[in-house]
């Protein structure tokens, strides 16, 4: 039954960073609570991992989409061939 | 001697989303920050021959993303002021209410908190500098643009797995790089 609930560090690690973007299943969210318990790994990681969570929204950082990035950049590469 | 060389075509790869960041944060809205980048952009290829070699390209290209922010400022706030005047104060019984209306601005009133942003922002930014081009590009259609994990691997011809180790290498680089620069600080 213990056997269960038992996963490797690396799951642990691939467990956390899904939770971060909630897409961990209720399942893998009590694996990783449980090697939380007894792991100091996991638990430095854990806790890094959301650390940086939290920074991030809390930062509200904004990035352009892929297509506004391309936009842009071909037309910087038209100025850049008229210029020569 | 300059230390710094000047390359004009990587710039949108190097810094289109690091200036964008700052834009936005500055002009609150996401059409008017993309055209004031692509100004900057422009601006930049105009006066390449001024740029020295002292500061970074990229520090060079804020300098005069600056000068564009308050362009823009400097455009619609004469806009908005001959508005003010010819619609709501118009009569010697108002004049000064304008003033009260100012210093209830929240805009203002968040200004430090925006501020605080925009440097926490550009601290993530400069981490992200670090990682490959393929980690930096699955982190921020992932964690900023907030896009699906199937939606990514179909865009970039990868397998969830794939998606995955990335996301993990990235975000442990993000985490030992903020801790020394962010955290401690």
């Amino acid at each position: 039954m213990l056997k269960l609930f038992l996963i490797s560090k690396e799951e642990a690690f691939h467990i956390c960073d899904k939770s971060q973007y909630q897409e961990s299943t209720l399942g893998e969210k009590f694996k990783l609570r449980f090697r939380y318990l007894w792991c100091s790994t996991t638990r430095v990681y854990v806790n890094r991992n959301c650390k940086l969570t939290k920074t991030l929204k809390s930062s509200n950082l904004e990035c352009l989409e892929h297509n506004e990035r391309k936009l842009m950049e071909d037309r910087l590469n038209e100025q850049l061939k008229n210029q020569m | 001697m300059s230390n710094h060389h000047i390359n004009p075509s990587r710039w949108i790869e190097l810094y289109s989303d690091y200036l964008f960041n700052y834009t936005i944060s500055r002009v609150n809205d996401r059409e008017i920050a993309k055209d004031i980048i692509q100004d900057t952009f422009f601006a930049g290829l105009k006066s390449m021959k001024n740029f020295k070699g002292e500061a970074s390209e990229r520090t060079w290209l804020i300098s005069i993303l600056k000068r564009k922010i308050i362009d823009y400022y400097r455009k619609i706030n004469s806009r908005k002021g001959q508005a003010e005047v010819r619609m709501t104060y118009n009569t010697d019984e108002n004049e000064g209410d304008w003033l009260e209306e100012r210093v209830e601005d929240e805009g203002y009133l968040n200004a430090q908190e925006t501020l605080e942003n925009t440097e926490l922002g550009n601290a993530i930014y400069d981490c992200m500098d670090k990682l490959s081009e393929r980690q930096a590009t699955v982190f921020k259609m992932k964690t900023i643009l907030n896009y699906e994990t199937e939606a990514i691997c179909n865009e970039l011809n990868i397998t969830a797995s794939n998606l995955w180790v990335i996301i993990h290498r990235a975000r442990t680089a993000l985490a030992e790089c903020m801790e020394k620069h962010w955290f401690k600080s």
